[in-house]
């Protein structure tokens, strides 16, 4: 089961399963997982959370973009054995349609999509990329200032569209952070 | 990535001596490893898990130098206060580096270890590589090499290191502190990373088994005139093509003592000496800048496609140590 690389799936190594339990979206899961299988695989395929993308599985592209104890990182390069213990936030536990986190819905407000397979990746990068900026403590700057356009997009550049929605995206990022619409 | 085992190490103690079984490898971020694991070219039997070793700490030594654990994250490092203040240069280099998602999960130990970039190194579909495969060949020296060196490079191997980060601690003369069975040493970090000689499969000199547990700065950080560029082919999340770290001691208007290192040309950080030396004692005119970045790339020997990164690295050099002067 839950492997992700297709050529070990004809032939898993079951001496080496193992229980993990993993904290996501503040619920506690028991799993039983092979150590390689990847955080993404095990979020997808263990927990049925599909919110998260499998891109690239490479981190190269973004789209399994998920927060460990607040901090964005790429799920596709870690073992779900590895986060043990960490507190896990998929674009699940960020909002429901019916009561969208303030960056979903400005996402939604500013069209920052088309196709829309990239999203919950950069609305979790979104998210983690704020809280970074806002608890940057050593950085100098006036009071009441918010993160500009280059360095939104510096800092998003992590997380790849290829619908081409950048302008659209950098705009519902700005507009969360200069709190507009929280 | 299949048929590995995991274990999660309890003291750098247990996990250096763990570590000395065959197959065994370290796992921190695992931002390099599991990419090299899902692509074939890593093949460990087991990982030994050391993220959760108190290896983290940022602290001041009494030297007036900073010791920055090996399990800091590259993002927490690049944000200290500490490191803004006294080492802006490795600030900078951290940041230019990969997205924020792997700046949060990447060590600091690790991106000392980070492997090249060579996609012939990195495809094992590719059958000669010296560095994969020893005696293989390399398939980059008649292929396509424009991101290969152009410094230190030998019949066996031509690829680069990839760090951004370990070109500013090259600059910066950082020592690295390694735990083994025999206790701790400490090198500089101009003896970690090899030329690829012979042997390049062999990255650094560490030995199996040996534990990276700190990195050491010295007091001088260049903090008032230092300067990380990286010219790379977009703005942001690629590789450097070529990059340069810059510090200068200026006093009187004349360089007191200057500090380089070049990224993108060599299988290690290259330690631009002759253009430091080039540079001390005079005032930092175009003259003292044009000699320096002509030394920076002396004897530097171009293959079929990078021949553009000898003048490339030349004006990197000048335009890092105009920057650093305050000249633009």
């Amino acid at each position: 089961m839950f492997v992700s690389d297709p050529a070990s799936r004809a032939g898993p190594v079951p001496r080496l399963a193992r229980p993990v339990v993993l904290q996501v979206n503040g619920r506690r899961h028991e799993l039983t997982l092979e150590p390689s299988v990847t955080l993404l695989d095990a979020l997808r395929d263990g927990l049925g959370l599909t919110g998260t993308k499998k891109g690239c599985d490479r981190g190269q592209c973004g789209a399994c973009t998920v927060l460990a104890d607040g901090r964005r990182i790429n799920a596709c390069l870690t073992l779900a054995v590895m986060q043990e213990g960490v507190a896990i936030t998929t674009v699940e536990g960020l909002g429901t349609p019916q009561a969208m986190h303030p960056m979903q819905a400005a996402f939604v407000r500013h069209d920052a999509f088309q196709c829309g397979y990239c999203t919950p990746g950069q609305v979790c990068s979104a998210v983690g990329f704020l809280a970074e900026w806002r608890r940057d403590a050593g950085a100098e700057r006036e009071p009441g200032a918010v993160p500009g356009h280059a360095e939104i997009r510096e800092s998003m550049s992590g997380n790849l569209c290829r619908c081409g929605a950048y302008v659209n995206i950098v705009a519902a990022i700005a507009e969360v952070a200069a709190g507009g619409h929280e | 990535m299949t048929g590995y085992a995991y274990e999660r190490a309890a003291t750098p103690e247990q996990a250096v001596r763990r570590a000395r079984q065959p197959g065994a490898a370290f796992v921190a971020g695992g931002t390099n490893l599991l990419d090299l694991i899902k692509v074939g070219v890593e093949r460990p039997a087991l990982l030994i898990d050391i993220g959760r070793l108190p290896l983290a700490g940022i602290e001041p030594a009494p030297d007036g130098g900073v010791v920055i654990g090996a399990l800091a994250r590259n993002s927490d490092v690049a944000r200290h206060p500490l490191v803004r203040e006294r080492y802006p240069l490795l600030s900078q280099a951290l940041l230019a580096g990969a997205s924020a998602q792997l700046r949060n999960m990447a060590t600091m130990g690790g991106n000392l270890l980070q492997r090249t970039r060579c996609y012939y190194f990195y495809d094992p579909a590719f059958e000669r590589c010296n560095k994969r495969a020893p005696g293989s060949g390399c398939a980059a020296l008649d292929g396509i090499n424009r991101i290969h060196a152009i410094l230190g490079a030998s019949e066996h191997c031509i690829a680069v290191n990839p760090s951004d980060m370990n070109v500013a601690l090259a600059a910066l003369r950082a020592t690295i502190r390694i735990a083994g069975m025999d206790g701790e040493r400490r090198i500089p970090v101009s003896d970690l990373h090899r030329l690829p000689g012979e042997r390049p499969q062999q990255d650094t000199t560490l030995a199996p088994g040996e534990l990276i547990t700190a990195i050491e700065l010295p007091p001088q950080g260049y903090a008032a005139h230092s300067c990380y560029l990286k010219v790379r082919e977009r703005a942001s999340y690629a590789f450097a093509l070529v990059s340069v770290a810059a510090g200068l001691e200026l006093r009187d208007g004349k360089v007191r003592s200057a500090a380089l290192a070049l990224g993108g040309v060599a299988h290690k950080p290259w330690q631009a000496e002759a253009a430091e030396r080039a540079l001390a004692g005079r005032g930092l005119d175009e003259a003292a800048i044009d000699e320096a970045a002509e030394a920076a790339v002396r004897g530097a020997s171009p293959y079929a496609h990078n021949a553009y990164k000898i003048p490339l690295a030349q004006r990197a050099v000048a335009r890092a140590l105009r920057r650093a002067g305050g000249m633009e």
